[in-house]
Formats: C-alpha cells, sequence, structure tokens
C-alpha cells in the first residue's frame, strides 16, 4: 500500500498550549481514516495541518514523500469538507459545486458535464439553481461534498462532517459517504468524536486524546485490543478492574483467578483487565467465578443494562436475561472476553459504574472538553 | 448559516402596536408630513393653487454662460447645476469607496482590539462640528495655508487647490469617508472565515478569495456605503461655497439660495425633483445588488 500522507514528530501549540504533541501518522492510498477522540484531543487540529489552515511548530508534513509544511490550501491536492458546510451563500448549487473548475478555467461545457456528474453521485440532480441558505442540513451537506470531490483531490478532509445531522438521516449518511468513498477510490480523511460512527465507517481509526495518539488500527483491533484504559472507555462501554498477571494466560482480579488468553507479562505484573458488558454471562449463584448483588436494571430496548456490585465495585453487563434488583447472581467469564493492558497514566480513572448513570455520563462528557 | 427562512408572523399584537406607537408617531411628524408639504410647495404658486410651473422651471431655465475665451452660451441652469453635482459627488464616492474598500478590508482582519482602536479613530472626527472641519480644509488648503507652507519648506513649489474642483472634492470626501468605511467594515467583519478557508481549499490564491468570495460578499456593505456618501454629497451645500470660493454652485446651494430668496415653491420644487432622482437610482442599485447577492452569477 501506497503511503499518501505522512506526519512525522508534529508538534503544535496555541498560546503556549501544546494541542499535538509529536504526532507520527501514516495515512495510505484509498483508505478511509477515522481520527476519533473527544473535544480538545486534537484530531480537528490534525486535519488542518494536513489541509494547510495550520502550520505545525515542529515536525513534518510529507505528500506523496515531498514536505508541505509550507504548501498553502490552494497548491494542495487536499480538499476539506468544513464543519457545518462553508458554503457559499451568494452561490446557488451548481455554482457552489462549479467553484473549483472556474478556478482552475475549466471550458464551459466541461464544467457543465462534472457538475451535473457530481450532483447525480451525491443524489441532488434537479438542484442546480436552488439557493443553498435554504436547503435542508443534509442536503447542504451533500453540495459539500460534490464541490470538495468535484476536483479528484488525493485526499478529502471531513471535520465531523455529520454532527448536526439528526440521528436517522446520520446513519444514512454515514452509509453514502462510505459509499462514495469506495466509489471514487479517494483518500477519506474523517474527524468525529462519534465512536459508534467511527467504528462503522473506517478502515483504520486513529484513537486520540489530550495531543497525542493513544492507539491506531482496523475498528476490530481498536475494539477487542484496546492499548489502554482510555481507548477500552472511549470505544464502547468497559469494566476495567486492576489484575494481577501470575503466569502466562492466568490472571487475577475480583478475588479469583481466571483463564485468559494474554501472555508475555512479567509474573505478578500489576495490569488493568477489560471486561465487555456484552461478554459476560449471568448464572446462578453457586455456578459464578464472581458473585455479586444487582443494583439496578435499564431496559435498553435489544438487551438490558444492568449494574451489578462485586465486593463494592460496579460492573455493567448487558444481557437480554431478566433478572431483579436486589437479586444475587453469579458471572461467568469466559477466557476470551477478558483483554489485559499494560498500566497507563489513564489506570484507574475509567471503567468503575458506581456513578454511572445515562444522564451523569453525558454530563461528565460536557465538562471534560476543554477549548481547542 | 440559516436552513430556511424564519417565519414570521405577519400578525401584530396590540402590545406591539402600542410599543410602536411613539416610533409611527415620530415617523409621520419629521418624516412624513415635511415630505407632504415639499411635494405640496412644489406643485403650487404663492397663492397655493396647484401649477406645474415650478417642476417646469428646473427643467427649462436657462441663463447665460461666459466661457473663458469670452464667447456666451445660452444653457440650462439648473440642469447645469444638477449635471456639476452629480460629478462631483460621483467623483468623491469613487474616491471614498476607493479608499475605503481596502480600509476596511484591512480593518476588519485586523486583531479585535486594532479594530475597535481604528474605527474610533475614525468616528472622532465625525463629533466635531461639519461647519468647523470645512473651516478647517479652508486654513489647510489655501494659497498661504498649511498645506503650502510645508511644499514651500521642502522647496516643492507651490499648489493652487482653494477655489478649485479638486477641494471641493477633497472637502466632502473628509465629511463622507467614515459613512463609506462603517458599512462596509462590518459587513466584513461579520463575513464567516470558514468561507474565506474554503475558498483557498477549493483553490483560490488570495485575490481569487477577495475577487470570488470577499467582494460578491461584501456587495450590501458597498451599495449602503455608497448610497450614505453618495446621496450627502449630491445634495451638499457649503462646501462648494468656502472651499470653492463659491465658483461650483450646486444642487444644495440652489436650494439654499432659493429658500433664502423666499421662493419657497421654487426650493421645493427643486428638492422634490433631486428627492426623485435619487429614489430612482437608489432602486436600481437595490436591484441590481439583489441580483448579484442572490441569483450568482
Amino acid at each position: 500500500m501506497k503511503k499518501i500522507i505522512e506526519l512525522r514528530n508534529v508538534s503544535k501549540a496555541f498560546d503556549g498550549e501544546t494541542v499535538l504533541d509529536q504526532i507520527n501518522l501514516d495515512i495510505y492510498d484509498n483508505e478511509f481514516l477515522t481520527l476519533l477522540g473527544p473535544s480538545g484531543c486534537g484530531k480537528t487540529t490534525t486535519l488542518r495541518l494536513i489541509g494547510g489552515f495550520e502550520t505545525p511548530d515542529e515536525g513534518d508534513i510529507l505528500f506523496l514523500g515531498d514536505r508541505i509544511n509550507d504548501t498553502p490550501p490552494h497548491k494542495r491536492n487536499i480538499n476539506t469538507v468544513f464543519q457545518r458546510y462553508a458554503l457559499f451563500p451568494h452561490l446557488n448549487v451548481f455554482d457552489n459545486v462549479a467553484f473549483p473548475l472556474r478556478e482552475k478555467k475549466v471550458p464551459k461545457a466541461e464544467i457543465e458535464t462534472k457538475v451535473h456528474e457530481m450532483l447525480a453521485l451525491v443524489k441532488l440532480t434537479g438542484f442546480e439553481h436552488r439557493n443553498v441558505t435554504r436547503l435542508s442540513g443534509g442536503q447542504q451537506q451533500r453540495v459539500a461534498i460534490a464541490r470538495a470531490l468535484i476536483s479528484h483531490p488525493r485526499v478529502l478532509l471531513l471535520d465531523e462532517p455529520l454532527g448536526a445531522l439528526d440521528l436517522k438521516l446520520r446513519k444514512d449518511m454515514q452509509q453514502e459517504l462510505k459509499n462514495i468513498q469506495k466509489a471514487t477510490g479517494i483518500t477519506f480523511v474523517f474527524v468525529t468524536h462519534d465512536q459508534e460512527e467511527a467504528l462503522s465507517m473506517s478502515d483504520t481509526i486513529v484513537v486520540m486524546s489530550e495531543g497525542k495518539i493513544q492507539q491506531i488500527g482496523t475498528p476490530i483491533d481498536i475494539y477487542n485490543e484496546p492499548q489502554n484504559a482510555f481507548v477500552a472507555d472511549f470505544i464502547g462501554e468497559s469494566n476495567i478492574v486492576d489484575g494481577v498477571m501470575r503466569e502466562d494466560y492466568r490472571v487475577t482480579f475480583s478475588g479469583h483467578t481466571f483463564e485468559c488468553v494474554d501472555k508475555g507479562f512479567a509474573k505478578n505484573e500489576n495490569v488493568d483487565v477489560v471486561v465487555r458488558p456484552e461478554d459476560v454471562d449471568i448464572v446462578s449463584e453457586e455456578k459464578g467465578m464472581l458473585r455479586g448483588v444487582v443494583t439496578s436494571v435499564t431496559f435498553m430496548g435489544v438487551h438490558y443494562e444492568i449494574i451489578v456490585d462485586i465486593n463494592g465495585f460496579k460492573w455493567m453487563i448487558q444481557t437480554t436475561d431478566f433478572v431483579d434488583v436486589d437479586e444475587h447472581i453469579g458471572l461467568f467469564i469466559e477466557p476470551d472476553a477478558i483483554h489485559i493492558m499494560k498500566k497507563s497514566e489513564y489506570s484507574g480513572m475509567y471503567g468503575d459504574y458506581s456513578s454511572f448513570s445515562n444522564e451523569l455520563d453525558e454530563l461528565s462528557d460536557a465538562e471534560s472538553e476543554p477549548e481547542a | 448559516m440559516k436552513n430556511a427562512e424564519p417565519r414570521v408572523s405577519r400578525r401584530v399584537s396590540l402590545a406591539q402596536r402600542m410599543a410602536l406607537a411613539p416610533y409611527s408617531l415620530w415617523a409621520v411628524l419629521f418624516i412624513l408630513v415635511p415630505l407632504v408639504f415639499v411635494a405640496y410647495y412644489a406643485f403650487t404658486d404663492d397663492g397655493f393653487r396647484f401649477t406645474t410651473e415650478n417642476i417646469t422651471r428646473f427643467f427649462t431655465a436657462t441663463s447665460s454662460l461666459v466661457g473663458d475665451d469670452g464667447t456666451v452660451r445660452e444653457v440650462h441652469t439648473y440642469l447645469v447645476i444638477f449635471w456639476r453635482s452629480v460629478k462631483l459627488a460621483v467623483i468623491s464616492t469613487a474616491i471614498c469607496l476607493l479608499m475605503g474598500y481596502p480600509i476596511a478590508y484591512i480593518i476588519a482582519r485586523a486583531a479585535p482590539r486594532t479594530q475597535k482602536t481604528i474605527i474610533t479613530l475614525i468616528m472622532i472626527p465625525m463629533w466635531m462640528n461639519f461647519l468647523i472641519r470645512t473651516y478647517a480644509w479652508m486654513t489647510i488648503l489655501q494659497d498661504t495655508g498649511l498645506l503650502n507652507s510645508l511644499l514651500g519648506a521642502l522647496h516643492f513649489g507651490q499648489a493652487h487647490i482653494i477655489g478649485t474642483e479638486a477641494a471641493v472634492v477633497i472637502g466632502m470626501v473628509y465629511d463622507y469617508f467614515p459613512y463609506m468605511i462603517l458599512p462596509i467594515y462590518s459587513v466584513m467583519a461579520k463575513m464567516d472565515t470558514r468561507l474565506l478557508e474554503a475558498a483557498r481549499d477549493l483553490g483560490c490564491n488570495s485575490f481569487g478569495v477577495l475577487r470570488r468570495v470577499i467582494f460578491p460578499l461584501s456587495l450590501p456593505g458597498v451599495v449602503s456605503g455608497v448610497t450614505m456618501v453618495l446621496i450627502p454629497s449630491i445634495s451638499t451645500f457649503y462646501i462648494s461655497q468656502k472651499l470653492g470660493n463659491g465658483k461650483f454652485f450646486l444642487i444644495g446651494d440652489a436650494i439654499e439660495g432659493q429658500y433664502v430668496a423666499n421662493n419657497l415653491h421654487f426650493a421645493a420644487a427643486i428638492a422634490f425633483v433631486l428627492m426623485i432622482i435619487l429614489l430612482v437610482v437608489m432602486a436600481l442599485m437595490k436591484r441590481y445588488t439583489d441580483s448579484r447577492v442572490r441569483g450568482g452569477v
């Protein structure tokens, strides 16, 4: 696979505050890569550096092997779909999409053909003469995509493009973006804070936090083999408990020693253990490897989300079996449901559901958003 | 960016009407009534009988003009005056626009604190009385004035400016310049910077961004700037009397002259014709920019 863009030890600070800290990233031809992280993690800054709207303080950005640190945006073969689209309000749909071609002095007939092709691709045929300010969010989104794709860039940057759309439309657009990416073969670099969106669309996910890359991998790698507590918590729900690696394939946590599939740790090394809520089986108390009391049950539609108190640590379990509050239950965990991680700076910060409620979760998300 | 036109209810509640009452009263008393009086006087004679005499006089009155070479020409007095007013006003407006547009652009791109300072500096002269400003220019532009002393000291010879059309234009530009900068600046300051980034992203260099995005989007500001400079400078008086040594009689001076001479009906007729012409010009400008701003290229 060919590398299109390389970031080499890239750092960036605004007003003395480090936003990106020694980032290294390779972006390959024809891939759908997602920069995922909470607000202020540096994902948008990374995108703006690639687009040419910011220059790195340190490090290099390479495009097909050439250093492009100081190349202005209009000379980069990279286009952007901006957050909230940035359509030109003085131009109609046709003229917005034709904008890049007019700048290149493309002959009129060719512009006409290409714009119609593009509008067909984004399913906006017949909207040519509409005023862009009168379009719905989804339609504006499509115009922005058509405008960014019409000059066939090597890379398309998308800055939280679906953030302003409602859930149903967002799901449709996710699928459509994926289809467009496959149809055009253009490399997409997509920025989002929505982990579900990242998992369902990407070939590669780059998880970022506090200006650093935490993990790069396929959606399945990221979900099944998170590298640290931050990634485990950010992607999906996780119970993260302290454990001790007795030897290869044997780990002790919550007062029980489990068989697992991980190895390569020191004898009796302290580790973080991740168990996904959907990987825990509920059994009768006497058959359980762990025993606990149900403290809350929430019906989620497809499953119940229950919180179980095990020796004072609250676990989340997703199950289709019904159990009642205050019921004593046993938990059974298969070896391959257990994932072991090295201790990191994020250890102990996540993975306990003792203060959990959906509402609280959102509140604390909003609070942890530093401006960047 | 708005998704749809806001749907404003046409029904106005009683409370809203009550709140509007003082303003409506103000508008009727001080805008509508005077306008009706102007029209009434324009179309009546001294005995307040209906006549179109005054209007006709504006278009037909003639007088003799002695040229530089001593030849005498019969000219339509008021049409000549009107044409002169338009010419000087258009020149002043053009100069204001050419100087004001880049300045407005630079201010709008400056740091917020700098923007405030510059805008204040631009507005300070407006706090001074316009007569005093005009007198100040007299002392600067006189043959023995500040400018010529400076030129003399630097051995650049002398410039005779006072009493020329140039002096009148300088006076008008100085007086009305802020009215050009402020509306253009306020449109540019509100412009979404992401649109400028989008234009660069889509292949525009700095000039392209200016030509294809900033300029079209700033047109409403340009139109109000042009309107706010053109209209008062067409109807201005006094500047030409003081800086032009009274040699360039303008339409504003004509109205003032007739009024002072107690020819109220004819003064009203001149004012009325001027108003109609300006209204037509403004309507045309509005239509032009509406089609540019809404309909695209």
